[in-house]
């Protein structure tokens, strides 16, 4: 059955230490289209925080954040340098620009789907992360 | 023998329809900097020259980029003046055309002719063509109408025009960040196989082809990405330097922001495998590449590895796919969500068995949902958003028939007097639909060049 993904996912079992926050506390995104395949960019807000996002934002959390969107395939890039990996989901535009019926052909807000997808953080790399606390 | 100085590269427009002002200060700073300077305007993506080709169907001598004198108008004259050359994929669908608008204008500003080169090569809608894109695509080759054929050249023919003496090189399709090494090319001097070298300056085109994205535009997330006079944002300029590494700024005095997570955002930004960053020139990796702030709005990106160039190019095939139909209707104030839902049921049960119907309720449930996986009626959602107070219902489909396309507009515009209380605000769209595919050519099959308007 078809499902909304909620701007925020529950996370499953939360681990003690550690605390479970919007990817967009460690990160920022963009996302790129071409055809059918688009490309979204997680760059650490932090070099402490990039263990993290290695360790949680997986190919297989990805594809189950993005459940609702039916991708074909997930595939991560590691850019240790940069602090950055780059998520390749293919099948994900529901055809395209050119095809698909959605009001954003591009997928240009899917950074901001992503951005919404809860990850553990040990509790001593709080202080490292964006925005103001609490949020 | 000294090294050439380094080469600033300029980019004024990242797409066809973006700001019409970016291009003056970007010249100033060119000229004040006293450096060999080309500026460019990337001005198409991967439907633009599409259509570019329908626009020219109705007006012959149309088909290029449609603000092209908005572009220029403002830099021309100075540009010929100072020596900073022009190089831009403006042409699109009409090269020549763009070329012939270029030289009048020029002469409306009273500037000095300029020395125009036109690149050939990529357009491969003609029926010589025809052959190779069959053999390309086989069973993928569309049954429909061809709208557009073109194979993504590379910077070599931009770097023969600027070695002959081009003051503008005019382009249609050719790879978005050749627009960057082809001037590179010419000014270096560079092997044609000197891999590394084509590759950084191929990264420092993909840094800028994109115009703002990487001084602040499509940026800021105010608290967390704040980005300053996001309304008169700077556009970039690379300062290249013998080793193909850049250095990315923006005009002093211009909105904007350049530091190390524009950069990398924008270094991401459609790409795929970071080691094979595929261009018809080189194929880029920056698994290596290093990012570092290196002063107030300049950034500095070195490390970038090349391998040889691809053996074949890619090509965009765009064909005639029927009509694309939408419509919408608003909803506010109680109940609001469970009318706008009750008017989408109305609609899926009138238009039912014809084709997909997309039915968004924005304000509740849109762009996140898939085609194929939103919002829908039976699928055990009734509810959702139904307390909502201000919802627009929008509803979507396509169809090869024109007149069954339209079957869509023609009921959400009968919601106004047959659908829920309440709805106002109606608007529709009727637009012919383009399909696309691509496929690789072998590189040889593909002759370049460029020719001169006068």
């Amino acid at each position: 059955m078809p499902e909304t993904v909620p701007p925020v996912s529950t996370p499953q079992s939360p681990l003690p230490s550690h605390h479970a926050v919007p990817l967009y506390r460690l990160a920022h995104s963009r996302t790129g289209d071409k055809g059918n395949r688009s490309n979204i960019s997680v760059i650490a807000w932090h070099p402490d925080l990039w263990q993290v996002l290695v360790g949680e934002v997986t190919e297989a959390a990805v594809a189950r954040h993005f459940a609702a969107r039916r991708p074909k395939q997930v595939t991560r890039y590691l850019l240790p340098q940069l602090q950055a990996m780059n998520f390749v989901i293919d099948d994900v535009l529901d055809g395209g620009v050119n095809d698909a019926l959605n009001l954003d052909s591009h997928g240009k807000a899917l950074s901001f789907l992503l951005l919404g997808m809860a990850v553990q953080v040990p509790a001593a790399l709080m202080n490292r992360l964006a925005g103001p606390a609490g949020e | 023998m000294a090294n050439p100085p380094s080469l600033l590269i300029g980019c004024a427009a990242g797409f066809s329809g973006d700001r019409t002002d970016a291009a003056a200060p970007v010249v100033d700073a060119l000229i004040a900097s006293g450096q060999p300077s080309v500026l460019i305007f990337e001005t198409l993506a991967e439907r633009t020259l599409a259509l570019a080709q329908l626009a020219r169907r109705t007006q012959p001598e149309a088909g290029y980029e449609p603000l092209l004198d908005d572009l220029l108008r403002p830099v021309l004259a100075q540009c010929l003046r100072h020596g900073v050359r022009i190089v831009s994929n403006f042409g699109a669908a009409n090269p020549w055309g763009a070329a012939r608008r270029i030289a009048a204008l020029a002469q409306d500003l009273g500037a000095r002719p300029p020395r125009i080169a036109v690149v050939r090569g990529d357009d491969l809608s003609g029926p010589e063509h025809r052959a190779l894109l069959q053999s390309a695509l086989g069973a993928a080759l569309p049954a429909e109408p061809i709208v557009s054929a073109n194979a993504y050249i590379g910077a070599e023919p931009i770097a023969q025009a600027l070695r002959g003496g081009a003051d503008v090189v005019v382009c249609g399709r050719v790879a978005d960040p050749s627009l960057v090494l082809g001037p590179a090319l010419a000014h270096f001097g560079w092997a044609p196989d000197d891999w590394d070298r084509l590759a950084r300056a191929t990264m420092a085109g993909h840094l800028l082809e994109c115009g703002s994205q990487v001084t602040g535009g499509y940026f800021a997330d105010p608290g967390y990405k704040d980005v300053p006079g996001l309304a008169r944002l700077g556009y970039p300029i690379a300062r290249i330097d013998v080793d193909g590494n850049c250095t990315i700024t923006k005009p002093a005095g211009t909105g904007g922001r350049v530091d190390e997570r524009t950069v990398k955002e924008q270094l991401l930004y459609e790409l795929h495998d970071p080691a094979a960053y595929l261009t018809p020139d080189v194929v880029a990796d920056i698994t290596q590449a290093r990012v570092t702030q290196d002063g107030p709005d300049r950034v500095r990106l070195e490390g970038v590895l090349g391998h040889a160039q691809p053996a074949t190019l890619k090509v965009n095939v765009c064909f005639e796919s029927g009509w694309f139909a939408e419509g919408e209707i608003s909803y506010a104030g109680p109940r609001a969500g469970a009318r706008a839902r009750l008017a989408g049921e109305v609609l899926h049960e009138r238009l039912a068995g014809v084709a997909p119907l997309r039915i968004d309720l924005i304000g509740v449930t849109s762009v996140f949902a898939g085609d194929d996986s939103g919002w829908r009626l039976d699928a055990g959602m009734a509810g959702q958003g139904d307390e909502a107070q201000d919802v627009r219902l929008r509803v979507a489909w396509q169809h090869r028939d024109h007149a069954t396309a339209q079957r869509l507009v023609r009921e959400v515009t009968a919601l106004y007097c047959c659908g829920p209380a309440g709805g106002g605000g109606v608007r529709t769209a009727m637009r012919p639909r383009l399909g696309t595919v691509s496929c690789l050519v072998p590189r040889e099959a593909v002759a370049t060049g460029f020719d001169w308007l006068n």
